[in-house]
């Protein structure tokens, strides 16, 4: 009851104030005449009764105030009265507003974008149902040397049929298709799934139904699953589809179902879900290029999980033994090991470092905005400096004060971040759209309800910080130096002068810890780019994927090499071709590995030797690549065809073995210990195959046609699994790399063989290469933007301080003029207060960029985390800039009229 | 230095012969719970019973007025005195009754307290 008659009562003041206060009014004067009545009734005069009457009450317009301040209206009332104050006083002042608006626009526009892809990509759940119960199945092989190999077939059966801890498991693995019956043959991105993988994500198919245990048997129907977008572009969203049956890789598969659009798996696009199929009874334990995803019981730890594949794993050898014969004891020689981990982390990756760092730099960016507001604050309150001492005379509570200065700021501050968080929904759209930094998860990344509290909370928080500076120091009532000077005393200057000062060091500190981080990925950026990867002039070389089905060639390799033979000699024959070569799998792409055997190194019986990379090649293939053959020769088609036992190494690898690349040539290796042994007949150079920042790992490199013996493929640990096709990319060395026209005259080498064989992810290796380092190049470019804005806030910090110095020590000016001063001294004293400035801030720049930058490691390239080039390059521009910044208002001291000054007052 | 209470909520730090809020609560709900009265009357009340040794600062009074008046303790109409003058006459409602009565139980409570402990020490 108490609560509506408080609210009401206010209401009702509040819309008719004037009618409140004569009530009160009324009320009071009331009191008065009963007082007076009293003291006449007390025997004293009329007058005197009125008189006593009036002392008794004490001042009438004290007692009114008293009693109409009671009530939550009242501060309604003040407050829209300081806003409409505050707003007023911003319009008076444009420039000023306009200013400070656009400085926090960017700095809270940036922080709520990076926000918003550190919150999409690192803190969202992944978007299916209960994601944290999702895990991915790895494990590790410290005894192949290998930190992480995916999962095998018999290893998803041991699983699927064995765990306590899963309540589904599911394997998985990523592949192209070709579709040959609908028009002009397409090649698409695949997804290979056992069945439960539909239902451990939770999705339903928006039409037709979702795999079921018998679509993994090698005896039923061939089916396949459609994306939406596949389903919408081909057959246009028909939703008989469902039934038909189509051409995928040279077999008929029926379509029996359609994935939702919200359909999203690890960042891979997938035109197509197939079934991955196998006899459980004949699964082997040799290829590892799966990749294993389970649902965790309710209430299961990632913890017990590791135990439960642990435990397992003995399970799985002992049920699928393997053949007699070389890695026969594999597993227990590979110490094959669990590496259970959350889905979501594996499909981040290590993104998160780059993340943080990009946070650290807007936020610095952002304190920068912030003390550059705020000095525009101070010299703003020191205008209305005899204003607020009156009102402090008057009797304004210091709270009072100070809760008006902060509502400007923060006013200020929260249009800011209005007009920031638009900022953000337009990088947001323009980053998604354009996927300039490849980062994962980039699709999760949109505008929700936390960024808006994000920016909301940044914006108030800025304007309480950069607020409360001025608002602290001018509540503070020095009444007599005020209202006396006209506030213009010598030791006031100096104290506010001393915190402009101190806020400007803030930002040339601040300034130059980002010009540092700037500088240090700008030399990690040029130290990848002048690494030699391995090839020469990239964008000369035109890279593109064929898959020749195996049914076309019945399985048989010499007529897939004829084939490719033949299209490898159309496309030497175009115009502008110097080079044309085949591999299997194109640098900086994922590779594939396998152990190798040299001769003369013994290794016990049953053992493995470590992991090599190995690339099958053909003739040409390091013309193409410009790789230097830096001993020996290449291969040739007749040894090729022949299948002559030769292979070539990388120069690491000779070196590792044989210290010296001309000792290896002759020495001889081979995959397995019965097969016979093939020569070394070249060493080639180096190629960083794995990625530009990393080492190149040691290559074998085989002929294109091999004979092996034993077992039906080599071990596979990683790389494309054995599929019902042919992949292989053919390297085009030619001035034309990247034009439609070259593009057309492949097409038409490749039709002239086999019309049926489409084309695809035709793609120049420049830009290959440039995708590989996409992530460096964002940061970069952030930082360095970052850098040059701190830059040029720290430099206009200086250079306002300076200004603003000497226009307020005009008459000090004056007066040292007319006592004789030489010009150069007043301007020299300025100078050097602007240079103790640069040189102090650029001195905790220094120290808090020396702590600061250790984080940066992570993303740094052979540049230190305290490379002295780089602090010293900065340092110097910064204070250079700074000494530029002061020089120029100093220079108006010299110009100012002492007879003017001294006169004015 | 000491300010003049101009935005400020009245407190009534002033020496000795004045009252307390709680207490000056309790007073006028007292007052008021024989008969219904205007401000100046209930002051005048308060002095009488009280032999002079409560004053009410009459700022204090009527700002208490306003607050017993939302609390919900308080009703209060305009209505003319005995010598025809327009006054606000405040009365008690229901609920501030029930909130005199627990008020003066706690005081008599504390009072009696108070009393022992002094005739304890002494």
């Amino acid at each position: 009851m108490s609560l509506w008659r408080q609210i009401s009562r206010g209401l009702r003041t509040l819309k008719n104030r004037t009618a409140a206060d004569r009530d009160v009014a009324d009320e009071v004067r009331h009191y008065l005449d009963e007082a007076t009545d009293h003291f006449i009734a007390q025997g004293l005069s009329p007058d005197s009764a009125r008189r006593a009457a009036r002392i008794e009450l004490g001042s009438q317009t004290a007692v009114h105030e008293q009693v109409c301040g009671y009530g939550w209206e009242n501060a309604v009332e003040t407050f829209s009265a300081d806003l409409r104050c505050a707003l007023r006083r911003l319009r008076q002042k444009p420039g000023f507003a306009a200013t400070s608006l656009l400085t926090l626009a960017l700095g809270i526009g940036a922080t709520t974008s990076i926000f918003s892809v550190i919150d999409g990509v690192l803190l969202k759940p992944l978007p299916y149902s209960e994601p944290a119960q999702l895990v991915a199945i790895a494990h590790t092989a410290p005894g192949l040397n290998m930190k992480e190999i995916g999962m095998t077939a018999s290893l998803y059966v041991t699983y699927s049929e064995q765990s306590r801890v899963f309540q589904d498991v599911a394997m998985w693995s990523t592949d192209t298709a070709s579709i040959t019956d609908l028009g002009a043959p397409e090649e698409l991105p695949a997804l290979l799934v056992t069945n439960r993988l539909l239902s451990i994500l939770r999705v339903q198919p928006e039409a037709g139904r979702s795999f079921s245990p018998w679509d993994d048997d090698p005896r039923s129907q061939r089916t396949v699953i459609l994306s939406d977008a596949y389903w919408k572009s081909r057959f246009g969203g028909d939703r008989s589809v469902i039934g038909r049956r189509i051409m995928v890789d040279h077999t008929a598969r029926e379509i029996v179902g359609v994935l939702p659009p919200s359909f999203r798996f690890m960042d891979r696009e997938a035109a197509l879900v197939i079934p991955l199929r196998f006899n459980r009874n004949d699964v082997d334990l040799i290829n590892f290029s799966y990749r294993g995803i389970a649902r965790l019981k309710p209430g299961a730890t990632l913890t017990e999980a590791n135990t439960d594949v642990a435990r397992m794993l003995p399970i799985a050898s002992a049920r699928f033994p393997m053949k007699a014969g070389p890695g026969a004891n594999m597993f227990a020689e590979a110490r094959l090991g669990p590496l259970v981990q959350p889905l979501k982390d594996v499909l981040i990756g290590d993104v998160g470092n780059t993340l943080w760092v990009l946070m650290a730099t807007v936020g610095i960016v952002l304190l920068i905005a912030c003390a550059n507001v705020a000095n525009l604050l101070l010299v703003r309150a020191e205008g209305r400096r005899q204003e607020l001492a009156i009102r402090v005379a008057l009797g304004a509570g210091r709270g009072r004060i100070v809760r008006e200065l902060l509502l400007e700021s923060v006013l200020l501050s929260l249009a800011g971040g209005i007009f920031g968080l638009l900022l953000t929904f337009g990088v947001l759209r323009i980053l998604v759209s354009s996927e300039l930094p490849h980062l994962p998860r980039i699709h999760d990344i949109s505008p929700d309800p936390l960024v808006v509290a994000f920016a909301l909370a940044t914006s108030l928080g800025t304007g309480l910080l950069f607020g409360l500076i001025p608002a602290l120091k001018y509540a503070r009532p020095q009444l007599s130096n005020t209202l006396t000077n006209g506030g213009r005393s010598f030791s006031q200057n100096k104290a506010q002068s001393r915190t402009r000062g101190l806020l400007v060091i803030v930002q040339v500190a601040l300034a130059l810890v980002l010009l540092v981080g700037s500088g240090l990925m700008l030399r990690t950026f040029q130290a990848l780019r002048h690494v030699d990867a391995g090839f020469s002039s990239p964008h000369e070389i035109e890279t593109l994927r064929i898959s020749i089905p195996s049914a076309q060639i019945e399985y048989n390799d010499e007529r897939a090499l004829r084939m490719e033979e033949a299209i490898l000699r159309n496309i030497e024959r175009i115009n502008g071709v110097s080079a044309v070569g085949i591999t299997n799998t194109i640098p900086l792409e994922a590779g594939s590995n396998d152990s190798v055997y040299i001769e003369g190194q013994n290794f016990a019986a049953g053992s493995t030797p470590p992991i090599r990379r190995y690339k099958a090649i053909s003739p040409g293939y390091l013309a193409a690549m410009g790789s230097h053959l830096i001993a020996g020769r290449d291969v040739t088609w007749t040894e090729t065809y022949n299948q002559t036992p030769v292979a070539l190494v990388s120069e690491n690898m000779a070196h590792e073995l044989w210290r010296d690349s001309r000792a290896a040539l002759g020495k001889r290796i081979r995959l397995t210990p019965d097969e016979e042994w093939r020569q070394i007949v070249g060493v080639v150079a180096d190629l960083r195959d794995d990625g530009v920042e990393r080492a190149a790992p040691s290559i074998v490199y085989w002929p294109l046609l091999q004979k092996h013996s034993g077992r039906a493929e080599p071990f596979v640990h990683g790389g494309p699994p054995r599929s019902a096709h042919r992949t292989l990319a053919f390297i085009i060395r030619t001035p034309r790399a990247g034009t439609l026209t070259l593009l057309q005259d492949l097409r038409r080498a490749v039709a002239a063989v086999n019309p049926s064989l489409p084309v695809a992810d035709v793609d120049t290796l420049e830009s290959i290469y440039d995708r590989s380092l996409a992530r460096t190049t964002f940061t970069m470019v952030l930082l360095a933007i970052a850098g040059a804005m701190a830059f040029l806030l720290g430099v206009v910090g200086i250079y306002g301080v300076i200004s603003y110095a000497v226009s307020q020590r005009t008459r000090e000016i004056g007066i040292r003029l007319a006592l004789g001063a030489p010009l150069h001294d007043l301007t020299r004293m300025f100078l050097r207060y602007g240079l103790l400035l640069s040189g102090i801030g650029a001195a905790f720049g220094l120290t808090a960029a020396f702590v600061l930058s250790r984080l940066m490691k992570a993303v740094l390239y052979e540049v230190s985390p305290i490379d002295p080039l780089t602090y010293g390059a900065m340092s110097t521009a910064l204070i250079l800039a700074g000494a530029l910044a002061s020089y120029l208002p100093a220079r108006r001291a010299a110009r100012v009229d002492p007879a003017q000054t001294l006169r004015a007052e | 230095m000491n300010k003049p209470t101009l935005d400020k909520t009245p407190t009534m730090d002033q020496p000795n012969t004045d009252v307390i809020q709680g207490t000056l609560d309790m007073l006028i709900l007292k007052t008021l719970s024989l008969e219904p009265m205007h401000g100046f009357g209930i002051a005048r009340r308060i002095e009488q019973i009280s032999r002079g040794v409560f004053k009410v600062n009459p700022g204090s009074l009527l700002t208490a007025f306003q607050r017993l008046e939302r609390l919900g303790w308080l009703d209060s109409e305009w209505s003319q005195t005995d010598n025809s003058r327009r006054a606000k006459f405040y009365s008690l409602t229901r609920l501030g009754k029930k909130h005199l009565d627990v008020q003066t139980a706690q005081w008599n409570r504390r009072a009696s307290a108070i009393a022992r402990l002094l005739k304890a020490v002494s």
